[in-house]
């Protein structure tokens, strides 16, 4: 079933991505980590869908937001990111997937990592956190090409003063902020070992990203002892060539 | 009613006449997976068809690269909403593994280390429609596309070719499997486009 939205705020969150607020009359609900089809039509009737995490937060009535980034040879996102105006309509569907979701009834500590856009996913959870009042533990490990890829800076810093129970640790893959400690690359077991919960806590690790960084991250995850069904995953994008 | 996009045109070739409603062409080869990859070393793979109770066929490695094998080329469509045309997987046809077993079961569930589930109807892994498939372009089939080896049931959404599959069990009834209990639909006919539940 298609519902309508209409587009009510767009930010703009680096260079490349940005948020697009929407107000959906009928929307039934979601869970965080959920995601939504778009539907985009020409005049002639010629459509394209693609499928959005939603970035909002579990309990948000009737307005989700997606953030969206641009990939450049994109047919849907560089609409999306540089067409879309306030008060157009857009077609949705969903919200789908039932797996890679974080519920308020979860009580143990919570690992999330994300690789670039991979944030989104995770951020509806930590917003989900905040809005049901949970205290379920959570830590987040970031993985960002460099300082300005880094969507929701603000809130997440807002987050790290003011709440001990969600704590952020970045990792940057090419530029590294000026005097950061760790060399720019990708993140590796130690990083893991130093950055993220004990696997003696059993935490639930939801991991989302690029297809190579979450084989990698999952595979350093269960080399440290997390069982693989506490891992869920969400990988978008190519696989790159065959080795 | 869909809602026209203000200054959408998008972006069309002439190969999405050959594909199923929604989707779109892609050339490379995503994956997608709810946990992390399985690595299952050949030498202690296995392959069993079960009833239930009691174990009615098994295959190790060995045995089951004895059988004959077969090369297919076939188009896959991931409910995801990409397409890939004309991939080419070398595999042993269900025909033979489901060869001389006589059963009234009307459907399967796939299980796949890793613990994926997924239902077919039996009928839909008969007749030249499905594989256990083991290579893919030639090469043996990498661990995060299904390796050592997966179903390959092209006609039906790829998420219904499950990776790592280790064995069926015959059902009398259809049941859910992991994405089905969780909103996809039961049988996932692309050309239907059978994307979720209630459709």
């Amino acid at each position: 079933m298609w519902r309508t939205g209409t587009v009510i705020a767009l930010r703009d969150e680096t260079a490349t991505a940005r948020t697009i607020a929407l107000e959906v009359p009928d929307w039934p609900g979601h869970a965080a980590g959920q995601h939504v089809d778009v539907r985009l039509t020409a005049p002639d009737g010629y459509s394209a869908v693609r499928s959005y995490s939603i970035a909002s937060a579990s309990n948000s009535e009737r307005r989700i937001e997606l953030t969206v980034e641009r990939l450049p040879d994109g047919e849907v996102s560089p609409y999306l990111t540089q067409e879309v105006a306030v008060g157009d309509h857009l077609d949705l569907r969903g919200p789908i997937g039932g797996w890679f979701v974080w519920r308020a009834q979860q009580t143990e500590p919570i690992q999330l990592i994300a690789g670039g856009s991979g944030i989104v996913p995770l951020m509806a959870m930590i917003r989900s956190r905040a809005s049901s009042g949970s205290s379920a533990q959570f830590r987040l490990l970031y993985s960002v090409r460099e300082p300005g890829a880094v969507y929701y800076r603000h809130e997440l810093e807002v987050l790290a003063d003011h709440d001990d129970s969600v704590s952020t640790d970045y990792a940057y893959t090419r530029a590294a902020p000026k005097n950061w400690p760790r060399r720019p690359g990708r993140i590796d077991g130690p990083l893991i070992a130093n950055t993220t919960w004990s696997s003696a806590l059993a935490p639930t690790c939801y991991v989302c990203g690029p297809t190579a960084f979450v084989e990698s991250v999952a595979g350093l995850l269960t080399d440290l002892g997390n069982s693989p069904e506490r891992i869920k995953t969400e990988r978008f994008g190519p696989t790159g060539d065959r080795k | 009613m869909s809602t026209i996009s203000r200054g959408f045109s998008g972006r069309r070739n002439a190969a999405d006449v050959k594909l199923p409603p929604g989707q779109y062409l892609t050339t490379d080869f995503p994956v997608l997976s709810a946990g992390p990859t399985p690595h299952v070393p050949a030498n202690q793979w296995e392959f069993k068809i079960d009833d239930g109770n009691n174990v009615l066929r098994r295959w190790d490695w060995r045995s089951f690269r004895e059988l004959p094998s077969e090369t297919v080329t076939v188009d896959l469509h991931c409910v995801t909403r990409w397409s890939k045309l004309g991939t080419t997987w070398e595999g042993v046809s269900l025909d033979t593994l489901l060869a001389d077993l006589n059963t009234d079961a009307s459907h399967v569930m796939a299980h796949s280390y890793g613990d994926y589930t997924t239902n077919l109807p039996l009928s839909d892994l008969r007749n030249k429609q499905a594989w256990i498939a083991f290579r893919f372009n030639g090469e043996d089939l990498a661990p995060e596309h299904g390796g050592p080896a997966r179903l390959l049931v092209p006609h039906l959404y790829l998420w219904k070719s499950a990776k790592w599959v280790r064995g069926f069990t015959l059902m009398h009834h259809d049941k859910p499997g992991f994405w089905e209990i969780r909103g996809y639909h039961i049988y996932g006919d692309p050309w239907r486009e059978q994307r979720y539940s209630g459709e």
